[in-house]
């Protein structure tokens, strides 16, 4: 089971309730696609991804990043067993998505980039530590289905 | 996934921007490395304090970004541009080439917190791209 500290529960905590939820999650998932290319290829019915432009623009690429914000809200909601708590969504990322898994830290970077320049000064690196630890169990959790 | 000539005006028109604070930068780049990846402090047993904001991660800090500022500078063949600097990696301090992208990630964090406005997805490619690539010049002459 993940040992968390106290200071990584507040913060976790303490940056989920101060982001724009609205805002991260899109921004994340455009970055990603953006920055790394390849991970459009799960994306073929988003259409237009020819450009950064459309990317940003992309009503599905916005409705989607909510859609993977929501999912980790579930699991800041449930830090102590985000194992459990994502059983059905690693089956499947797996199955029915077939999601290679090193695009979760791809992903994973891409949010870090994101809170960092919402949260600015206070992402300092204890805070950034915190997020990195939550992110990788997220990250264990999605892929602990995977056969 | 070598260096377009877009990529590379993205890289020196953003590094333009950002190089008066560049010793800050290396300075907490370095900090968030050893406190956010502890197992790279195993490379510097030898300072007294690996604390952020310390003495050592000051100076060492600026030396690596100097050493960023002078690839922007080589951008055009950093293979051969960085060619002591890969044998002083390879040969003396056999830093395992894993780490360039852990730190790498770090200054990428380091510009996101510093300059969000500046630091677009578009900007934040073409940064990585290059990032990598130093990297791998810096790899060129460890086998």
């Amino acid at each position: 089971m993940v040992q968390w500290t106290d200071f990584e529960r507040a913060t976790i905590k303490d940056i989920f309730s101060k982001i724009d939820s609205a805002v991260v999650g899109p921004a994340a998932l455009s970055r990603c696609l953006i920055v790394y290319p390849w991970t459009q290829r799960y994306f073929g019915s988003f259409g237009n991804l020819y450009n950064a432009e459309a990317i940003k623009s992309n009503p599905k690429v916005a409705a989607h990043g909510q859609v993977v914000l929501a999912g980790l809200e579930k699991a800041v909601k449930n830090m102590d067993d985000i194992k459990t708590t994502y059983k059905d969504l690693s089956v499947l990322h797996s199955e029915k998505l077939h999601v290679d898994p090193d695009n979760f830290n791809l992903l994973s970077d891409c949010l870090s980039i994101v809170v960092a320049s919402q949260m600015g000064e206070a992402f300092t690196a204890d805070v950034q530590a915190a997020f990195q630890k939550f992110l990788a169990v997220v990250v264990a959790s999605l892929r602990k289905q995977y056969h | 996934m070598s260096l377009s000539a877009k990529d590379k005006d993205v890289v020196k028109a953003f590094w333009a921007k950002v190089a008066p604070k560049a010793d800050d930068i290396g300075q907490d780049a370095l900090s968030r490395m050893l406190v956010v990846y502890p197992q790279t402090k195993t490379y510097f047993a030898h300072w007294k304090d690996l604390s952020p904001g310390s003495a050592p991660v000051k100076k060492h800090g600026a030396t690596v970004m100097g050493g960023v500022a002078d690839a922007v500078g080589k951008i055009d063949d950093l293979t051969a541009g960085l060619l002591d600097l890969s044998e002083l990696h390879a040969f003396t301090l056999r830093v395992d080439p894993a780490n360039f992208k852990i730190l790498a990630h770090n200054i990428l964090v380091v510009f996101a917190t510093k300059y969000p406005n500046d630091f677009t997805p578009e900007v934040h490619m073409a940064v990585d791209k290059f990032l990598a690539a130093l990297a791998r010049a810096l790899a060129e002459k460890y086998r």
